[in-house]
C-alpha cells in the first residue's frame, strides 16, 4: 500500500516538474518559431508566387527560380557570390594561419593575450565604418592613390575601389581577423607532448609541423573557413560599399528586387538559392565539421 | 641498443627556485633505473634534462661517453615515454609506432615491417590499422611504448607512465615493462613517486626530494638500509627512536635510548661513522619487532609496551604498541598472524640489532 | 643558429606586415578625423576637432546613437533571459523531443542575417504591422537567442545540479533556486552571452536597415551619412564609436584581469 502511495507520488512530481520544465523552455521555442520559422516558411512559399506589375500572383509556380536560370544577369550573381567568396577564404586562410602560429609560437607567452588583441582591435569599428575606411584608402584621391601619385610610381589614380578587389581586400581584412582568432585557440589546445614526442623521435621544425601539427589542426582550419564561407557569401555591405556596380553579388540582387519593384517572391526565391549554397559547403565540409572527441 | 649515463653536477634554477641542486649520477648501461620521490623533489626535471627537453642551469650530461649537455632531443639517443602518451590521433597504430623511422629516412616497407615488429613485441600486432581513440589506456601506453623502442635509443625515458592505470593494470604492465626492458636491453629511467611500483621494477632506486639525492641503490638496500631519515620515511613505514651514541670503536657502537640501549654493527651507521657523543635517530621498520622472545637470531630487548589497537591485515597484524618507558608515538609494528594480541596486553619489544639502522639525527644523507 | 636568426627575422616581419594591413583603414579612418578641411583624404592640412562637433550637433546622429544603445540593451536582455530559462529547462529536466528543441533553438545561427531580415520583412508586410525599432529589436533577439542559449546550455555542468539539490533541500522553490543560485554560478557565461549579443545588436546591419523606417539605429544612420561619399564627418562617429568600445574592452580588461589576479 505504502508502495503504490509514493509510486504516484513520484509521477505526480514528475509531471508537475514536465509542466514546469515546459513552462521555462516555451518562450524560447514561441519566440523561435513565431519570428524565424514562420518568416522562414512564408518566404519559401512566397518564392513560388510572383509579382506581376503591381500585384502579388498567389498561383504556385517555379517562374522565379526559372528566372534565375535563364536570366545572366541573376544566375552570374551565384557566381560572382561564389568566386569571390572562395577566393576570400583562400586568402583569409593563408593570411591568417601564418599569423596565429606566429603568435602562439613566436612570441613570448605573457604578450600573446596583448598581441591576440592588437590583432582583432580593428574588429570594433562598425562593420560599415570599416567598409567605409578602405574606400579612404583605396579611392581615387584616397590615400594610396596619393602615396604612389607623390612619389611618382604613377600619373593618373588607379581605379581600386569600386572594383572586385577592393571587395576582396575588403573582406579578407575581416576575415583574417576572424580567422587569426580561430586558429590560434586551435593551436594553443594542441597539447606540447604532441611536438615534444615528434621531435623526440627525430623530427625537425617542418617535419613536426607537416607531419603533426598541420594535421591536428585542420579541422579547426575547416570550421573556421566555413565560418567565412557562410558570411561571406550572405553579405551585402561590403561588396555594396566597395564593390561598385559592375559584378554585383547574390546579396546585391536580392536587395534590388526590394528597391522600386518590391518583388519579394523574387527576393525569396533568390534567398532560398543562397541558402542552398551554404547548405552544399557545409555537406562538402561536413567531414571535417565533426567534432571529433580527444 | 643500449648505453651508460653520467649525471655530473647538474643543477636546474628557476628563479628562486632551485629544481635540482648539484644531482650526481652514474647509470650503467642496460640499467633499470626508478628516479622517486614526492612531487617537486625533481625528478621530473632530471628527467626532462636527460631526454634534452630543458637545459641544466650547471653541469653536464654524458651518454655513452659522449657530451649531449645541450644536444636537441631529435639529435640525442633517448626516446621518451610520455605521461599522457602522447600518440598521434590522426595516424594508424602503425604510423605512430613507424614515425622514427620514416624520420630516419626509412622506406615505406621497411618501416612498417619494423613497426609491425615493435607492436608484436607488445602484444598489440593485431591492432595496427587501428587509431589511438579505440583503444584503452593500457593499450596506449604499449603503443607508446612499442613507438619509443621503435627507433632503437640507447635510454628509454619513462615519465610516471603508469599513473593514468588501475592496481591490476599497473601491475601487470609493471612486469611487462621489466620483461621487455630485459629483452631489448636498452638503458631505461622511469620516473614514479609510487615506492612500490619502484621495488617492483628497478634495478637500482634513486631516492630524491627537494632537488636533492637521498639515497641510491638497489631496492633491497634502500629499504633496508636507508642513508637518510627521509629515504627511511618514503620507502615504507618507518619508527624514528631518537638516541644518543654512548661508545664506538670500529666494528661496532653501544647506543643509548629511552627503550633501552643496545649494540649495533659499525656498518649499520649508513650515514658517517659513529663518535661516541653524537645524536642519532633510529629507524626500526614495523616488520622487525618481535613481540615474543622466539625469534629467529640473537635479539635486543627494548623493554615492554602495551598493545595500544591492531587490525588485521591479511598478512600481519599492523598493531600500535605504546612503549611502557617512553611517553611518545606509539610504534607501529607488524606482527605475524600467528601472534596473539589482545588490546591492552602488554608485550616485550624486541629487534634484531643487524636491523636497526642509525641515522644523524638531523637526518643528513650520504 | 643562421636558420634561427633568419626565421626569427622572418616571423617579425610577417607579423609587422599584416599588423600594418590590419590597422591601416582605421588609422586612416581616425587620422582624418581630425581633418581641418572637407575631404578625409591626403594631405592631412591640420589638426581641427570640427568634424566632432559636427558629430555631436547632429540630433539625427545622436537620436540614432542613442537608439542602437537601447535596441543592444534591450534584445540582449530579451535574448539572455530566454536563452537561461531555455537552458535550464533543457538541461536539468528529460523532455521529450530535448534534441530536436536543441537544434531549434540554434538553427537561427545557420542562416544569413539577410534571409531572416527578408523573413520577417515579408511576414510583417502581410500582417500590414508597421516597421520601428520594435521589430529591428525582435530580429536582434532572433539571432542573439541562438548565441545565447548555446553558451549558458554548454555551461551548465552536471556538477551544478547538486548545489541546486542542495539549495531546494534547504526548502528554496524554484524560482529562488534559479535566481540565487544558479545564475550566480554561471554568472561568467551569462555575461559573457550578454556582452557579445550586445556587441552584435550594436554593429548590426541588415536587419536594422531593413526593418526600421524612420527612428533608426546608428549603423543604418551613418549608411545613409556615405551617400554623400567621402566626408570627415563619417570619419569623426567611426573613430567616436571604435574609440569607445576600445575604451570598454580596456576597462572589462582590467577588471576581469584584476579579478582574477586576485584569485
Amino acid at each position: 500500500m505504502a508502495d503504490a502511495g509514493t509510486l504516484t507520488s513520484a509521477t505526480a512530481l514528475e509531471d508537475a516538474d514536465r509542466r514546469k520544465a515546459w513552462g521555462f523552455v516555451a518562450p524560447a521555442l514561441l519566440w523561435t518559431a513565431a519570428f524565424f520559422v514562420v518568416p522562414f516558411a512564408f518566404m519559401a512559399a512566397m518564392s513560388l508566387w510572383k509579382r506581376e506589375g503591381r500585384e502579388l500572383v498567389r498561383v504556385w509556380n517555379f517562374d522565379n527560380y526559372a528566372r534565375f536560370f535563364s536570366e545572366n544577369a541573376l544566375f552570374q550573381g551565384l557566381v560572382n557570390s561564389l568566386e569571390i567568396t572562395v577566393i576570400v577564404t583562400v586568402i583569409s586562410v593563408l593570411l591568417a594561419y601564418p599569423l596565429a602560429w606566429i603568435i602562439a609560437e613566436r612570441v613570448p607567452k605573457r604578450l600573446q593575450r596583448m598581441a591576440l588583441i592588437l590583432a582583432i582591435l580593428p574588429f570594433w569599428t562598425s562593420y560599415v565604418v570599416r567598409s567605409y575606411s578602405w574606400l579612404l584608402v583605396l579611392s581615387k584621391n584616397g590615400v594610396i592613390n596619393q602615396m604612389f601619385m607623390n612619389i611618382g610610381l604613377i600619373s593618373e589614380p588607379l581605379e581600386l575601389a569600386s572594383t572586385r578587389t577592393a571587395t576582396v581586400i575588403g573582406f579578407v581584412h575581416f576575415f583574417v581577423m576572424l580567422l587569426t582568432l580561430t586558429i590560434y585557440s586551435n593551436l594553443i589546445q594542441l597539447s606540447p607532448n604532441y611536438r615534444r614526442a615528434a621531435a623526440d623521435l627525430g623530427a625537425n621544425a617542418f617535419q613536426t609541423f607537416w607531419h603533426v601539427v598541420l594535421p591536428l589542426t585542420l579541422p579547426g582550419i575547416m570550421t573556421g573557413a566555413f565560418l567565412t564561407f557562410v558570411l561571406c557569401i550572405g553579405d551585402y555591405v561590403t561588396p555594396q560599399i566597395l564593390g561598385g556596380n559592375n559584378e554585383l553579388v547574390l546579396p546585391q540582387i536580392i536587395m534590388l528586387q526590394l528597391g522600386r519593384r518590391a518583388d519579394f517572391p523574387m527576393a525569396a526565391a533568390l534567398s532560398i538559392v543562397l541558402m542552398l549554397a551554404v547548405t552544399v559547403a557545409y555537406v562538402a565540409c561536413a567531414r571535417w565539421l565533426k567534432i571529433e572527441r580527444a | 641498443m643500449t648505453a651508460s649515463v653520467t649525471i655530473e653536477n647538474v643543477s636546474k634554477i628557476f628563479g628562486a627556485f632551485t629544481a635540482l641542486d648539484n644531482v650526481s649520477l652514474d647509470i650503467r648501461a642496460g640499467e633499470f633505473i626508478v628516479l622517486l620521490g614526492p612531487s617537486g623533489c625533481g625528478k621530473t626535471t632530471l628527467l626532462s634534462i636527460l631526454g634534452g627537453f630543458q637545459s641544466p642551469s650547471a653541469g653536464r650530461v654524458t651518454i655513452a661517453g659522449k657530451d649531449m649537455t645541450y644536444v636537441a632531443p631529435s639529435k640525442r639517443p633517448t626516446t621518451t615515454m610520455f605521461q599522457d602518451y602522447a600518440l598521434f590521433p590522426h595516424m594508424r597504430l602503425v604510423d605512430n609506432v613507424g614515425f622514427g623511422l620514416r624520420m630516419r629516412g626509412l622506406a615505406k616497407a621497411e618501416r612498417d615491417e619494423k613497426a609491425l615488429g615493435f607492436l608484436d613485441l607488445v602484444g598489440l600486432k593485431a591492432s595496427a590499422g587501428k587509431r589511438p581513440h579505440e583503444l584503452s589506456g593500457g593499450q596506449r601506453q604499449r603503443v607508446a611504448l612499442a613507438r619509443a623502442l621503435a627507433v632503437d635509443p640507447d635510454v628509454l625515458l619513462l615519465d610516471e607512465p603508469l599513473g593514468a592505470l588501475d592496481l591490476k593494470l599497473r601491475r601487470q604492465m609493471q612486469d611487462e615493462l621489466k620483461a621487455i626492458q630485459k629483452r631489448v636491453g636498452t638503458t631505461f629511467v622511469h620516473v614514479t613517486h609510487d615506492q612500490e611500483e619502484a621495488m617492483a621494477i628497478a634495478d637500482r632506486i634513486v631516492v630524491m626530494n627537494q632537488g636533492r639525492i637521498e639515497d641510491f641503490g638497489p631496492p633491497s638496500e634502500v629499504y633496508m638500509r636507508p642513508r637518510s631519515l627521509f629515504s627511511a620515511g618514503f620507502m615504507g613505514e618507518v619508527n624514528f627512536v631518537s638516541g644518543r651514541v654512548a661508545a664506538a670503536d670500529a666494528s661496532s657502537a653501544r647506543v643509548e635510548t629511552a627503550l633501552g640501549s643496545l649494540a649495533l654493527p659499525a656498518q649499520n651507521f649508513t650515514a658517517s661513522s659513529p663518535k661516541a657523543g653524537d645524536r642519532i635517530t633510529l629507524t626500526i621498520r614495523p616488520e622487525h619487532f618481535r613481540a615474543d622472545d622466539r625469534a629467529e637470531g640473537p635479539t635486543v630487548a627494548l623493554g615492554e609496551a602495551r598493545v595500544a589497537g591492531s587490525a588485521f591485515f591479511g598478512t600481519h597484524y599492523r598493531c600500535h604498541l605504546q612503549p611502557c618507558a617512553m611517553d611518545t608515538r606509539a610504534l607501529v609494528a607488524h606482527l605475524p598472524q600467528s601472534a596473539s594480541v589482545r588490546e591492552g596486553e602488554i608485550v616485550p619489544l624486541a629487534v634484531r640489532a643487524a636491523d636497526v639502522v642509525a641515522l644523524p639525527a638531523t637526518g643528513g644523507h650520504a | 643558429m643562421l636558420r634561427k636568426i633568419s626565421a626569427s627575422v622572418l616571423s617579425w616581419t610577417y607579423l609587422v606586415l599584416v599588423y600594418a594591413f590590419i590597422f591601416l583603414p582605421v588609422a586612416v579612418l581616425v587620422l582624418f578625423s581630425f581633418q581641418d578641411g572637407r575631404l578625409p583624404v591626403p594631405p592631412f592640412n591640420g589638426f581641427s576637432l570640427q568634424w566632432y562637433e559636427a558629430v555631436f550637433a547632429d540630433r539625427k546622429l545622436m537620436a540614432a546613437l542613442g537608439n542602437s544603445m537601447v535596441v543592444a540593451l534591450a534584445s540582449s536582455v530579451i535574448s539572455v533571459l530566454l536563452g537561461f530559462l531555455a537552458a535550464y529547462a533543457l538541461a536539468r529536466y528529460k523532455l521529450p523531443g530535448s534534441a530536436l528543441q536543441r537544434g531549434l533553438l540554434i538553427a537561427p545561427m545557420t542562416v544569413s542575417y539577410l534571409i531572416i531580415a527578408l523573413g520577417l520583412l515579408s511576414v510583417l508586410n502581410a500582417l500590414h504591422v508597421p516597421l520601428s525599432l520594435m521589430t529591428v529589436g525582435i530580429g536582434h533577439v532572433v539571432i542573439n537567442l541562438p548565441l545565447c542559449f548555446a553558451i549558458i546550455y554548454a555551461s551548465m555542468g552536471d556538477h551544478h545540479i547538486n548545489i541546486e539539490r542542495a539549495a531546494r533541500d534547504l526548502g528554496a522553490n524554484d524560482f529562488k533556486v534559479m535566481a540565487l543560485v544558479t545564475a550566480p554560478m554561471l554568472m561568467p557565461s551569462i555575461l559573457a552571452a550578454f556582452f557579445l549579443s550586445v556587441t552584435f545588436s550594436w554593429d548590426e546591419f541588415i536587419i536594422a536597415f531593413l526593418l526600421s523606417r524612420f527612428d533608426v539605429t546608428l549603423p543604418v544612420e551613418i549608411w545613409s551619412m556615405l551617400r554623400s561619399g567621402l566626408n570627415p564627418k563619417t570619419n569623426a562617429i567611426g573613430s567616436l564609436v571604435f574609440l569607445a568600445s576600445v575604451a570598454v574592452l580596456l576597462i572589462l580588461e582590467l577588471s576581469l584581469f584584476g579579478r582574477t589576479k586576485k584569485q
